[in-house]
């Protein structure tokens, strides 16, 4: 009969062997902040659509680099980035990207797609947001949804890109944002695109989404699109790398390589092509050659980063 | 009902098939929840022992706080170990943010309250005759320690298991700390729960039925150890 000691002793013997094996794992895992890791503080957009995982693919295969990525608001990857837990960031809310800038934070923004907003909600449309533009239809959610309980927006709530767009509508609409989030048929989640969609799916509610993750998500949602063609709609992605000097261990070189990897014409075409394979149509549009429609420079667009 | 039924029928696809990533998820979390437990207990044990042995000021209070933090929420251990850690916090230069040894570090403070506590509970429950008649034999420190311990080790074992079972189930730490990165640090709480928040009910299910096997098996060799 085996002893209870000797069960004692081989219990923590094969618990140091997992924890040796945690502790290689990590380090051949690659060690942080060293050339052998490229960490993007990036939005859910970017993620819920698998682009990120193809174009990780192909940088990896081309660079001897293990890229992984944070899939978060862009407030949240911004403040990653001003803590130095990332070393270059994929956003797409203009205001803060330029105070990030500005800050000191963040280096050589370029410009590498865009999508579109859009409302969504549900079919039966209790607000009658169909067809109104952008403003119309959030005051229309306001006015009707004052007295209409089966009205209810859902909002990012996590200071993300999509999130300071909702903001800006509801601003450009003349509303106090204020008043509107203590308002009864407003629901804010706090959660990333995905998550906010589900919610707005079970509460068959109307949401402001990205054009890219409603097209990961749509065809498993009862959901419609209700507005979609507005200016106030265009929605830009721009990559940013950290500023060394804020922060000494940031991986500078392959962040420089990956900012020139996304404006590549070789990665303009796959962005401007994926999608459409499986869709019909391309997740996202890419930025080279649509410079002017969008209102950025060709500088921000093409520039190599040395 | 029927949910149900589909989660448990992927359960077993994941396994038959050994899909790749649910490996990947499921090794990860052993690793790290081994290895919290594996520095908690030589952290908690002894720490539980010299506050259950020694007399001293303040001796109650400490036994309070103890179990105060018992009720540490995984989120609150998470947000301090994330201001910890991070590159900008003082234990930045590390570099463990977003990586496996920041989550075992997360967790490690998560559950050495609790182990401690039980500890201390499993030593103070001793019938004090028995640590007078260890006293008067002659032992020594060392031989005073082990046999109280030998005495206690249900109790202990107990505590060791508690511990265990929170390290593996916790959520708020791991995702803070570890980012739920996709083959680095995602685990099966933290998958879960994406899986769930992207409408993937299946899926969330099947792991979630994973986790709680493995749970079970380790507790069946846990309590095996523990009767013996």
């Amino acid at each position: 009969m085996i002893s209870k000691s000797a069960i004692g002793i081989i219990t923590l013997v094969l618990g140091a062997m997992l924890f040796c094996g945690a502790v290689s794992a990590a380090e051949s895992g690659l060690p942080e902040h060293s050339a052998d890791r490229l960490l993007i503080g990036t939005t859910t957009s970017l993620d819920a659509t698998k682009l990120l995982d193809l174009l990780t693919e192909k940088f990896e295969t081309e660079n001897n680099v293990d890229v992984q990525w944070v899939a978060v608001g862009t407030g949240q990857a911004l403040e990653y980035g001003r803590n130095c837990d990332v070393d270059i960031v994929m956003v797409h809310d203009r205001v803060a990207e330029d105070a990030f800038i500005d800050g000191g934070y963040g280096l050589d923004r370029r410009i590498f797609g865009y999508n579109y907003f859009l409302l969504v909600g549900p079919e039966s449309d209790p607000a009658q947001v169909s067809g109104l533009n952008a403003t119309a239809a959030f005051a229309a959610i306001d006015t009707i949804g004052a007295d209409d309980e089966t009205v209810i927006f859902v909002s990012r709530g996590d200071n993300s890109g999509t999130h300071s767009r909702e903001k800006l509508l509801w601003k450009n609409g003349g509303y106090d944002y204020a008043a509107i989030n203590i308002s009864p048929w407003y629901r804010e989640a706090g959660a990333g695109m995905g998550q906010t969609l589900t919610m707005a799916e079970e509460l068959q509610a109307y949401t402001l989404s990205d054009s890219s993750t409603w097209g990961a998500y749509e065809s498993d949602l009862t959901l419609v699109p209700l507005v979609e063609n507005d200016d106030a709609f265009l929605n830009i992605y721009a990559v940013i790398r950290i500023n060394p000097d804020t922060c000494q261990d940031v991986n500078t070189e392959m962040a420089k390589k990956w900012e020139n990897f996304m404006i590549s014409p070789e990665v303009q075409d796959i962005i401007a092509t994926y999608g459409i394979e499986e869709k019909g149509t391309a997740y996202f549009n890419p930025a080279l050659g649509n410079e002017e429609f969008i209102g950025v420079t060709i500088d921000e667009t093409t520039d190599p980063v040395v | 009902m029927n949910d149900l039924l589909t989660g448990i029928e992927t359960a077993f696809l994941l396994i038959q098939t050994a899909d790749p990533e649910v490996i990947d998820i499921t090794i990860r979390t052993l690793q790290i929840t081994f290895s919290s437990v594996l520095i908690s207990v030589m952290v908690a044990i002894p720490l539980g022992a010299a506050i259950s042995f020694r007399e001293f000021r303040g001796k109650k209070t400490a036994i309070s706080i103890i179990q105060t933090l018992y009720a540490l929420p995984t989120v609150v251990v998470g947000l301090l170990c994330f201001m910890l850690l991070s590159r900008s916090g003082p234990l930045g230069d590390l570099g463990w943010m977003f990586t496996p040894n920041g989550m075992i570090f997360g967790q490690t403070i998560l559950i050495i309250p609790i182990m401690t506590g039980l500890t201390i509970s499993a030593l103070q429950a001793i019938d004090p005759i028995i640590t007078d008649t260890i006293r008067s034999l002659g032992a020594s420190r060392f031989q005073f320690l082990k046999s109280h311990l030998r005495e206690a080790r249900f109790a202990i074992m107990a505590a060791i298991i508690v511990g265990f079972s929170r390290a593996i189930s916790e959520v708020g730490t791991a995702i803070m700390i570890g980012g739920n990165i996709k083959g680095h640090t995602r685990v099966l709480t933290t998958a879960i729960s994406l899986q769930t928040s992207m409408g993937n009910f299946n899926l969330s299910l099947a792991l979630g039925i994973i986790l709680l096997v493995i749970a079970l098996i380790i507790n069946l060799f846990m309590g095996f150890v523990q009767n013996r």
